[in-house]
C-alpha cells in the first residue's frame, strides 16, 4: 500500500462510519419487527363482545381483513376510531380485538362512537393479544384469506397510513372495497 | 385534616408498592431464575428497560407470564422460545448464537484481533532494518548515484 494512501485511511474510515451513523439516525428505534409476519393467525377460543357467543379462529378468517386491537383505556384508539368507521363503511372488513377491557365500557364505547367491526373478540385477559405479540394499543394486523398474518401496524391507522402502507398490501392480497 | 393527609400518604405508598409486584415462589431456586430472566428480557414498549425495571402494562403481563410459566415447571429455554416466538429476538438482551446474531457475538473478538494486527504491523514497521527497505535503490538508481558521485569528485 502506497504511503500516500495510508494517510487517507483514517478519513476513509471516518466517512464509512459517518455513513452508517447517518443511516442510523433515520431508522425508527421504536419500530419492532413482528414475529408473526407470514405466520397463521393464532388459534383462540373466546367470546364475542356484547354477547355470550363463542368465537374461534375459524369464525374470523376466509376473507382479507384487518384485525384492530383496541380498548377503551387507549387514548389513541379514540383518535383512529372515526377513520375505522370510514374504512368499514367503504367495505373493508375489520375485526376488533377488545384487549384487556371492561365489556360494559367497550359496548358503550361502540354505541357512542359507532361500530366499525364485523365483530369484536372479547380478549379480557389479553391471551390472544399475547399470542399476537401485542405490546400496546392500537395495533392493526392485515390478515389474508387463508388466515395468515401479512402485516402489522403499531399505532394509529389514519388516511395516510391506509393509503401509503396498508392499502397497497390489502389490494395485493385481493382485498375488496376501501375508500376510492 | 391530619387524618386525610395520613390517608393520602398511605395511598401514595400503596401506589409505590404497586410499581413492581412481588410473587411468592414455591422455591428459592425459581425465584432466582425469575430474577435472572426478568433482568435479561427487554420491554417491548419502553425500550432500553428490562421487564424487571419497567412499569408498563406489557411488562407487568410478561412478569406475570414468567411467574406462571416458572411455577408450571417450564425450562428457561422453553420460556425464552415462547417469548421470542411472539415478540421476536428483540426481547432478548442476550441473543442466541445463531444466524445474524453471530456478528454481534464475534464482532468484539474480531475487532480486538484487528487491533492486535495493526499494532503488530506498526511495531514491525518501526524496526530500523525494516525501515531500510524503503531506502534500497535498484541497480539503475545505484548506477546513477555512482555517476553523480564521480562527477562531484571530478568537479572538485
Amino acid at each position: 500500500m502506497p504511503a500516500r494512501l495510508k494517510l487517507f485511511l483514517p478519513l476513509i474510515l471516518f466517512v464509512v462510519l459517518a455513513g452508517f451513523l447517518m443511516r442510523g439516525l433515520q431508522l425508527d428505534p421504536t419500530a419492532l419487527p413482528s414475529a408473526l409476519i407470514d405466520q397463521p393467525l393464532p388459534a383462540f377460543s373466546l367470546t364475542v363482545l356484547g354477547s355470550e357467543k363463542a368465537i374461534a379462529r375459524e369464525g374470523v378468517i376466509g376473507e382479507v381483513a384487518l384485525f384492530n386491537v383496541w380498548a377503551t383505556w387507549c387514548v389513541s384508539c379514540r383518535v383512529e376510531h372515526p377513520y375505522l368507521n370510514k374504512l368499514s363503511e367503504a367495505g373493508v372488513p375489520i375485526y376488533g380485538i377488545n384487549y384487556k377491557d371492561d365489556d360494559a365500557a367497550a359496548v358503550q364505547w361502540l354505541e357512542k362512537l359507532g361500530d366499525p367491526y364485523v365483530l369484536s373478540i372479547a380478549d379480557r385477559d389479553g391471551d390472544l393479544g399475547l399470542d399476537l405479540g401485542v405490546y400496546g394499543a392500537p395495533e392493526t394486523y392485515l390478515v389474508d384469506a387463508q388466515g395468515v398474518v401479512r402485516y402489522r401496524h403499531a399505532g394509529v391507522v389514519d388516511e395516510r397510513v391506509w393509503t401509503t402502507i396498508l392499502e397497497p398490501i390489502y389490494r395485493e392480497l385481493g382485498g375488496e372495497g376501501g375508500p376510492g | 385534616m391530619m387524618r386525610i393527609l395520613a390517608m393520602l400518604l398511605l395511598l401514595g405508598s400503596v401506589a409505590a408498592q404497586a410499581v413492581i409486584e412481588t410473587y411468592e415462589f414455591s422455591s428459592p431456586e425459581l425465584e432466582e431464575r425469575y430474577q435472572q430472566l426478568s433482568a435479561e428480557l427487554r420491554c417491548p414498549t419502553c425500550q432500553n428497560q428490562t421487564i424487571a425495571d419497567s412499569n408498563s402494562l406489557i411488562s407487568q403481563d410478561l412478569r406475570k407470564l414468567l411467574y406462571e410459566q416458572l411455577e408450571a415447571g417450564k425450562s428457561d429455554d422453553e420460556i425464552l422460545a415462547y417469548l421470542v416466538e411472539r415478540y421476536g429476538e428483540f426481547v432478548r438482551y442476550r441473543p442466541d448464537y445463531d444466524g445474524a446474531t453471530r456478528i454481534l457475538w464475534l464482532a468484539p473478538v474480531g475487532l480486538l484481533l484487528l487491533g492486535v494486527l495493526i499494532v503488530f504491523f506498526v511495531m514491525r514497521g518501526r524496526r530500523p532494518e525494516a525501515a531500510g527497505e524503503e531506502n534500497v535503490l535498484d541497480t539503475a538508481q545505484q548506477e546513477r548515484l555512482d555517476e553523480l558521485l564521480k562527477q562531484a569528485e571530478q568537479d572538485k
